[in-house]
This record gives structure tokens, C-alpha cells and sequence, in this order.
């Protein structure tokens, strides 16, 4: 599934990089650990997290992800959309909880690596 | 060898490049008629070994710094260029690809040729192995240290390139608490990799190592530096700093230890992962440190496993 129709399914806001939402995602990873993301998630995850500082962008810039899910309504630093504009990061957000988007995301048939 | 290493592209665009595009534009010639003694000055200002010898704009002769000793020794410093120069003059056509001028530098063992264009036999330009060095690099896009080329291996990096073996070495600065950056050295060096033609899965792992390394760096010491040298083989990387060491290593490879402090914790660092997750990334690495003195951590990732 692209990452625009899952932003239109979960009624998420895109705060950065609209450009790249015709990305394929192919699963997910949630975690606020930055080294555990680094370990565990892999290319073309949304990686859901609560994080809302600019190294979430060099995160997902070296796992090559598809996007970032930030949580509970929060919002990203100016520097961290600004970074993940430049860097072509889609950061998207919502107010649902970690527990709730991710049931969501599981409902349209994504996984993590099991 | 395939082409899903980085010595593969340098290969390629050795046959791409011309000679023409990588030379030395501005050249320093001298007159035959010219006082060998005059070579002196000109040798020594301009960290020469040797000048193309040219009269109106016909390359006639080379003089070198060994014809200049000769001369020297003779106690001949008065006689003209023209009676010492040698006249039979190797030289390189600017449409030639790079890879023509590679051989003939390994054949010949010169430190640079006078560059001829084809069609008016004017003297365009000098050609030297650094010339060589900086065009192929600049091609990738790669962003390398001047300083490192010339002092540091020079001649290395370019026989290397031939004889497949070593290594270019890229170097990056890293600042303690510099968040802002933070990752950016991994980042760079992702990017040189792709360039270089990696097969993907080594870049990442190479990408996860070094960022984890760099942030160590950050979140724990003043300031450190990043060498990364790749191999035909394979890269190591290695990371060192003068912070104040690990007092305990094999406590700190525990997954789960961490000394991070409150405030990194709350921006996501600090879940004691990092060096697991090099060691998981890497197929060897080294972590040496001695407290109040510095750390240094060296991974190396072989390209065929
Ligand atoms: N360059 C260094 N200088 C001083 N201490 C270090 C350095 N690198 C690691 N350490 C020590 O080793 C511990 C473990 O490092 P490791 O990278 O595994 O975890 P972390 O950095 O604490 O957390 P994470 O990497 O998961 O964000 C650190 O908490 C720190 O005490
Ligand atoms: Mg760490």
C-alpha cells in the first residue's frame, strides 16, 4: 500500500515532505529508542513513535524509511521539519496513541518483522 | 571483480574521463634558452620535479630536477636549458581517456606528463597522478581532503586503484553535543558508498555502525573523528575521541547498559543498544579505551561474505 492512501485511511496530517507519498510501504516498526529503531526497523517502514526532535530525521534517513507516525498530537520541532523537508522525510501526525495506530496499521494488513 | 563494489566504478570512469578534463590547466614551462640555474628558484616555489621546456607554443624538451643536479655537479649552472633538457618527450594527448595515462605512469614511473592537443600539437596542460586522483573523486562527488591527498598517500591511492588494492580514506569531524549534526558523518558516508557503487545491504550495515559510533561521540565526549577506509574488500571505520574512556568495557557491551544522562534519554538516546548493535552490524570490531584518555573503536565490514 502507498503512504498517501494510508495517510488518507488513518485521517493523518502530513507536516513534511508531501512530495514523497507515493512511496510503497511495506511494514512498520514503533519504538522511541532511537538505537533500537536503528537495529530493528528495516527499508520502507513507518516507524511510530513519540520523538519529536530533529534526530528522528537521521534515523530515518539511514534506515531509509518510508515516514515517520508521530503520536498523541504532538508536534515536531520547526528544525526537525525543516531537516525532513530538505532530506525528503515524510512526517506525518496523529492523535491517536502508539497502541491505537498501530492496531490501525495492523488492520490494513501491515507487520512488523516477527 | 563484480560491479557492486566501489573499485568497479573508479574502473569505469577511468575509460570515461579524458585526460583533458582532469589536467593541470595553468602550466609552468621554461625557455630553451633559459639558465639551467634559474631551475632552482622555479623547482623549489613551486614544489616542482620536473617543467615542460617550450618555445613559442611547440613543447620541445622536459627538464628535470635530476638534469638540474647534473648540472649542478658539472658546476655548469650557466649553460642554457636547451643543451641539458631531454628532447624525446613522453608525452599524453588531452582526448586520451584517464586510464591510458594510469599505464603510462606505472610503466614509466614519472611524476607528470606535458599534455599535448592532438590536432595543433600546443602544449594544453601538465598531468600529474594527484591530478589523476582529485578528477576521478570529484566525479563521484566525493568530498575528500586535499591535505590527505598530497601528504598522506598520494601515490598510494592511485597504484591502488590499479592494483586493486587500498584505499581511499575519508575523513569526518564530529562535535560533542552537536545534535544538530548529529549523524551527519554517517550520513556522508552513506552517500560516498552509494556513489562508489556498495552493494546496498553492506552500506546499511556500514550506516547503522557509524551512526551509532558518531552518536556515542557525541553524547559522551567533547569531540571525536570518524576514518572511514575503503578497501577492495572491505571498509573500516574508525571512530575515536579523547573523552574520559569507558571505565568498564565489558559492562558497556552489555545491551541495556547505558550512563546516558536524563535529558539525551528524553531525545531517544541512551537504551544502552548502540555498541550491540555495531557488533551485530559489523563482522569485527575492536573497542579499546582508557579512562581520562580517550576511546577508540575500530569495525571493519568485509564486501564478501
Ligand atoms: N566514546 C565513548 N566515550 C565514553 N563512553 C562511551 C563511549 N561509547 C560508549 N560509551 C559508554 O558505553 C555505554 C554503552 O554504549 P552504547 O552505545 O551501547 O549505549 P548508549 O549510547 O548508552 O545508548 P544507545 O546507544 O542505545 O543510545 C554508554 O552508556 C557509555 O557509558
Ligand atoms: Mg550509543
Amino acid at each position: 500500500m502507498k503512504l498517501e492512501e494510508i495517510v488518507h485511511e488513518l485521517k493523518m496530517d502530513v507536516r513534511s515532505a508531501g512530495r514523497n507519498l507515493a512511496r510503497e510501504v511495506r511494514g512498520g516498526y514503533a519504538s522511541d529508542l532511537l538505537s533500537d529503531v536503528m537495529a530493528n526497523a528495516e527499508k520502507d517502514y513507518l516507524w511510530v513513535t513519540l520523538q519529536i526532535h530533529q534526530n528522528i530525521v537521521a534515523v530515518a534517513v539511514l534506515k531509509e524509511l518510508a515516514g515517520v507516525i508521530i503520536v498523541n498530537g504532538r508536534e515536531p520541532e520547526p528544525e526537525t521539519l525543516a531537516k525532513a523537508e530538505k532530506e525528503g522525510v515524510p512526517i506525518l501526525v496523529t492523535q491517536l496513541p502508539t497502541f491505537e495506530i498501530v492496531g490501525r496499521l495492523h488492520q490494513l494488513g501491515f507487520r512488523g518483522t516477527a | 571483480m563484480g560491479k557492486d563494489d566501489g573499485f568497479g566504478r573508479v574502473q569505469e570512469l577511468s575509460y570515461e574521463l579524458k585526460v583533458g578534463e582532469v589536467m593541470t590547466t595553468t602550466v609552468i614551462t621554461v625557455a630553451p634558452d633559459n639558465r639551467v640555474g634559474d631551475l632552482r628558484e622555479l623547482f623549489r616555489a613551486n614544489k616542482m620535479s620536473g617543467t615542460p621546456v617550450v618555445a613559442g607554443d611547440r613543447l620541445v624538451g622536459i627538464i628535470s630536477i635530476e638534469d638540474f643536479i647534473k648540472c649542478l655537479a658539472d658546476g655548469e649552472m650557466d649553460c642554457p636549458v636547451r643543451m641539458r633538457m631531454t628532447e624525446k618527450v613522453e608525452v599524453l594527448y588531452a582526448d586520451e581517456p584517464v586510464v591510458h595515462a594510469i599505464h603510462k605512469f606505472d610503466r614509466r614511473g614519472f611524476g607528470r606528463f606535458p599534455v599535448l592537443d592532438r590536432k595543433t600539437g600546443h602544449l594544453v596542460g601538465i598531468l600529474s597522478k594527484g591530478d589523476i586522483i582529485k578528477g576521478l573523486l570529484k566525479k563521484l562527488e566525493i568530498d575528500y581532503h586535499e591535505e590527505e591527498i598530497h601528504h598522506y598517500r598520494a601515490s598510494h591511492i592511485f597504484e591502488d586503484i590499479l592494483a586493486d588494492k587500498t584505499a581511499i580514506r575519508l575523513k569526518y569531524d564530529v562535535r560533542g553535543k552537536d545534535f544538530e549534526n548529529a549523524g551527519a558523518s554517517a550520513s556522508a558516508l552513506k552517500k560516498t558508498l552509494s556513489r562508489l557503487g556498495f552493494h546496498p545491504q553492506v552500506i546499511r550495515r556500514v550506516a547503522i555502525a557509524t551512526y551509532e559510533a558518531e552518536m556515542n561521540i557525541v553524547v559522551f565526549t567533547p569531540k571525536g573523528q570518524m576514518l572511514a577506509d575503503i578497501h577492495p574488500d572491505h571498509i573500516e571505520v574508525k571512530a575515536v575521541d579523547k573523552g574520559p574512556g569507558i571505565p568498564d568495557i565489558e559492562r558497556a557491551l552489555v545491551p541495556g547498559f547505558s550512563t546516558a544522562p536524563e535529558w539525551v534519554r528524553e531525545l531517544g538516546f541512551g537504551a544502552g543498544m548502540g555498541l550491540s548493535n555495531i557488533q551485530k552490524s559489523s563482522d569485527k570490531m575492536v573497542l579499546k579505551s582508557k579512562v581520562g584518555k580517550g576511546t577508540d573503536l575500530r569495525m571493519t565490514f568485509f564486501l564478501y561474505r
